[in-house]
């Protein structure tokens, strides 16, 4: 097993989830309001999946971390402002839309594709990293797809952890029913990781970090291939909200066991 | 498919302005280092920032564990660092002025003694950023860097003491009681300087390491007065003195200081020399403070103008939300959806207030990115000097007075178009660093003490305002975006580091800077092209408003009052001080008309910003036009108050008494009635200002607003 790895991590944006999202009908299918006007952030699933990356790189130098985003640029680049601040990596931009109603398998080509197109990627130290599903979609197809059209078979959905073993074997945490986790060995990369939250925190953001990773970022955006994503022979019968509802209440001082019993009480009304 | 103006709706605000086009309006859409930042200073301010005031921080006068975590944090983004030089740890080039401002707008948009506290440590070491010899700058500099990988060092913090125990120095720095003495001076040796210094309300002291202090000669062996550098280890008394029992800005600390230690005269900021046996401090103490305040006091005021831009959101969610849950309010009708934006008065208030948040973050930046322009041909200028022997002070005084002829003759080729003027003559002018140095100058001698003085100043009356929105709620703890706690700390924002009347008392000298003076009227020519443009912006207001000014100045230069006596004199405050207010209204609508016409040029290319651009350049067109006649209004008033106020009482039964301006039938004399024409024209071009309100309040009503605010309440 490599002592070093690739790590590619696909993630994309997300519109900043307390923004208020309503979905409205458009020529071209339906969308949500105002959309590419609201603040964005990271998938935070991705998010998750590039946070563990930048660690994992950390802990076996001569490992490199790219990030492989399709999105609309100017929205990428704004995002970037926070991203690039947290860890390091190399950015591959694809311009191209973001977001709960562009068809999964067709994303899935464009990465699939941009993966293949890397430049000195070694596939015998391969990791695919992404999120187990997105902030938008929530389907958890899209990189299963992204792993198959690269032939990768050795597939983990909902990590929350992966440990190197002495012998440069994996050890991976998949999520399951009821709080429990899959426990698996991984014996040989190429591999592909579709995370959960893992257990790392978001790093907090460091303008240094950023002024690095800039000097790739911003060519990169620059550089970024416009891809179409055609939604050809997808449609919508219908669009909703999931259903859910909040209940903001200002309490201050309110102890832990007494906001966990009104949380079952809440839950126990539904 | 052509627009029909008639029949389609005027496109408006879709949801409030984010990043994007704020990097466009205030210039810094190229800038990566400053968009991180911002983005690093935003999650320190809406984070341990906010949690702290959520859970109480503010109310202790002490400097708390919890409140010293803020420094680390600070540490950690950036935020102490954005201050130096990259060969001194610092990661961003050039000048700062804008980095430093949109760092304390993003921490004080939740709490400005947060803002403060990052920028006091950065005031501290400005006398030595600008006057320090290059080895006070690096030592003091790199070691105020936080410590970077594995290195074993403890950072070092420092504050500014100026300010001393009353009846000392306050508005007049002159009236210093902090001494300077020589204690030891060996033959061929460095003396070692006595310093005695009392201070009041000093910033970070509650665990500062060292201060850059204020003192004057004591000794006939040191000449005047200095700043001078004291370090914690320094032999003597380093008391840091007891909090100040302050109601404002309690995520800063203050402490009243006593310092009695023996330093080394190295420590004299900008050095000194020895003639006959006698120290000469390089600078004095005012000439630092000068320096150093000329730049740092932008900032303060954009403090203030990030707090009214931070009322917005909580405030239209206040009103929206206003009678949901009440048992005989149904959703889906319209007391229900809109609640209180149903009152017209509601929404008008809150564009007055976001209009004012505009115009003086405007205000703010524009004065921070010309002090960024400054910089570098100030240094220039210095050096130019420096090899011809010319000295700062009056020497240099002088000879400016021949270069502002120059700059006039510039300024004047400026405005003429490039095929008929004499090019070769303008091009000569315009890469002479000195006429550019003077030129840029008179206006940052201008923009800055207006930027204090109004932002602050009006602000915090118009934070009030805010606060009366959400009624009850406004002045308490609770209140979310914490209007109540902004309000008062605007108060402060207002006072230190030069209070209104400091900024008042240097415009009336600034503002009849004659090369300020061409330079304002060339705005005047620029606003009346823009108006012919943009009719619905409140730039033919603002340039009528901006000839009037301009009439009653030179009026009041060149006449007396009914008595005979000077209308305007340095010592005649009724005359100048209210006539520098006018003015900072009118620079602060001059430079958010200059901002929204930068988002509607640019703002094409951004293929995000070009998504709702037209909406917004409305809605922002509609809070200009506001704008600009409330700052007409006001700078009108008090112009005619100004022009009329000293004059006799119209001639009774006894007849004319001296400068009475009205003849026998009531009529104004001749020398008035350019005076009464322009106002009349000021009046008439009111027209649509109040349909430009309405409108702008209208777009309250439907903009997109986020569910929750993104800070903790
Ligand atoms: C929380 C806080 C933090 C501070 N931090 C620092 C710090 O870090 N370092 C430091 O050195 N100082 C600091 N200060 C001090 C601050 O800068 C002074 O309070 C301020 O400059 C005003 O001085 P004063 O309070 O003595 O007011 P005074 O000089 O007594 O003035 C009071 C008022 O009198 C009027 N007035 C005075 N002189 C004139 C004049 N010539 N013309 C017209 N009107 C006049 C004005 O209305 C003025 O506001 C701080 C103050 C506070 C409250």
């Amino acid at each position: 097993m490599p002592t070093s790895y690739h790590i590619v991590v696909c993630g994309s944006i997300v519109p900043d989830p307390l923004q208020t999202l309503e979905p409205v009908t458009t020529p071209t299918g339906p969308a949500l309001k105002n959309e590419l006007l609201l603040p964005a952030v990271l998938d935070p699933w991705a998010g998750h999946a590039l946070f563990e990356a930048a660690h994992l790189a950390k802990q076996h130098p001569g490992s490199k971390v790219w990030l492989v985003s399709i999105g609309p640029k100017a929205k990428l680049q704004q995002v970037m402002m926070t991203v690039a601040q947290k860890v390091p990596f190399e950015l591959i931009a694809i311009d191209g839309p973001a977001g709960g109603f562009t068809e999964s398998a067709e994303i899935a080509a464009a990465l699939a594709e941009a993966i293949q197109g890397l430049p000195g990627l070694d596939k015998s130290r391969l990791l695919v990293f992404g999120g187990w599903e997105s902030a938008t979609r929530g389907a958890g197809t899209t990189l299963q797809m992204v792993g198959e059209r690269l032939g990768i078979v050795d597939q983990f959905q909902g990590v929350d952890q992966l440990t190197v073993r002495p012998d440069g074997s994996f050890q991976v945490l998949e999520r399951i029913e009821g709080g429990r986790h899959q426990v698996s060995s991984c014996g040989a990369l190429p591999a592909l990781c579709g995370w959960a939250t893992g257990n790392l925190p978001e790093p907090p953001n460091n303008p240094q970090v950023g002024m690095l990773n800039m000097r790739t970022v911003m060519p990169a955006l620059q550089r970024a291939k416009p891809t179409k994503i055609s939604n050809e022979g997808v449609t919508f019968p219908s669009v909703s909200l999931p259903k859910q509802r909040r209940e903001t209440k200002i309490v201050k001082d309110m102890p832990p066991d007494d906001i966990a019993r009104e949380i079952v009480e809440w839950i126990g009304k539904e | 498919m052509e627009k029909n103006p008639d029949t389609d709706p005027r496109e408006t605000l879709k949801t409030l302005p984010g990043d994007d086009v704020r990097q466009i309006m205030w210039r810094y859409q190229d800038r990566y280092d400053l968009q991180m930042l911002i983005q690093s200073s935003r999650s320190v301010a809406r984070g341990i920032v906010a949690r702290l005031v959520a859970e109480g921080a503010r109310n202790s006068h002490d400097w708390t564990a919890e409140k010293n975590a803020l420094l680390p944090a600070f540490d950690a983004a950036g935020i102490t660092t954005c201050f130096m030089d990259p060969q001194q740890g610092g990661f961003i080039e050039g000048p700062k002025n804008l980095a430093l401002s949109l760092v304390a707008m993003e921490l004080a948009w939740v709490d400005a003694g947060a803002s403060t506290c990052s920028l006091a440590g950065n005031l501290a070491l400005s006398p030595i950023h600008e006057r320090g010899t290059p080895e006070q700058r690096d030592y003091y500099m790199s070691r105020c860097v936080p410590p970077q990988n594995g290195e074993q060092r403890k950072i070092w913090r420092g504050a500014f003491s100026l300010t001393e125990p009353l009846p000392y120095v306050g508005v007049e720095t002159g009236l210093l009681s902090g001494k300077v003495s020589i204690a030891e001076w060996g033959v061929g040796q460095e003396p070692i300087l006595q310093v005695e210094k009392r201070a009041r309300f000093i910033t970070n002291m509650g665990f500062a390491n060292f201060t850059t202090a204020a003192v004057e000669s004591a000794d006939p062996r040191i000449k005047g007065s200095c700043i001078i550098i004291l370090e914690e280890t320094d032999p003597g008394v380093f008391d840091r003195g007891v909090p100040t029992r302050k109601m404002v800005h309690q995520l800063s600390s203050t402490n009243d200081p006593v310092f009695s230690l023996k330093v080394p005269a190295s420590r004299i900021i900008g050095g000194y020399t020895v003639k006959d046996g006698v120290i000469h401090p390089k600078f004095n103490h005012s000439e630092i403070i000068e320096a150093v305040f000329r730049r740092t006091r932008v900032g303060v005021g954009l403090m203030t103008a990030a707090k009214l831009l931070s009322a917005v959101e909580p405030i239209i969610r206040y009103h929206r939300n206003r009678f949901r849950g009440a048992a005989s309010v149904n959703p889906g009708t319209p007391r229900y959806d809109q609640g209180l934006q149903q009152k017209e008065d509601c929404l008008q208030r809150l564009v007055d207030i976001w209009a004012t948040g505009e115009a003086a973050a405007s205000l703010g930046l524009a004065a921070a990115r010309l002090f960024d322009e400054l910089d570098p041909v100030e240094k220039i200028k210095d050096q130019k000097f420096a090899e011809q022997g010319i000295a700062p002070g009056m020497a240099q005084m002088k000879a400016f007075r021949g270069i502002s002829k120059q700059a006039l003759e510039f300024i004047s080729l400026a405005a003429q178009p490039a095929a008929e003027r004499d090019q070769a003559r303008y091009e000569a002018l315009k890469t002479d660093a000195v006429v550019q140095y003077l030129i840029l100058d008179s206006q940052a001698n201008v923009l800055c003490p207006a930027t204090k003085l109004w932002n602050t100043g009006h602000g915090a009356n118009v934070m009030r305002d805010a606060v009366s929105l959400m009624g009850g709620y406004g002045i308490t703890e609770d209140c979310p975006g914490f209007l109540g706690h902004k309000w008062m700390d605007a108060q402060l924002e207002a006072t230190y580091e030069g209070p209104e009347a400091v900024q008042r008392r240097q415009l009336s000298v600034t503002m009849t800077n004659e090369v300020f003076l061409a330079v304002f009227r060339s705005w005047i020519r620029e606003l009346r092209l823009i108006g012919t443009e943009r009719p619905g912006i409140g730039a033919d207001t603002l340039a009528t408003a901006m000839e009037l000014w301009s009439w009653t100045l030179e009026y009041l230069q060149k006449n007396t009052d009914a008595h005979g006596a000077k209308l305007y004199h340095g010592n005649r405050q009724g005359v100048s001080f209210p006539l520098a207010d006018a003015l900072c209204w009118l620079v602060a609508s001059r430079s958010q008309i200059l901002d929204v016409l930068e988002l509607a040029a640019k703002g094409p290319a951004n293929t995000v910003v070009a998504e709702g651009l037209d909406g917004l350049v409305n809605f922002f067109s509609d809070l200009c036009a506001v704008q600009a006649a409330s700052a007409a209004g006001e700078s009108a008033r008090i112009c005619a108050e100004s022009v009329y106020g000293y004059s006799a009482l119209p001639a009774g039964p006894g007849g004319k008494g001296p400068g009475d301006q009205t003849d026998a039938s009531g009529a104004v004399t001749a020398a008035l009635e350019p005076f009464v024409r322009l106002r009349i024209k000021l009046d008439a071009s009111l027209a649509g200002s109040r349909l430009a309100k309405d409108r702008a309040a209208e777009a309250l009503t439907k903009v997109m607003i986020p569910e929750a605010l993104d800070y903790p309440v």
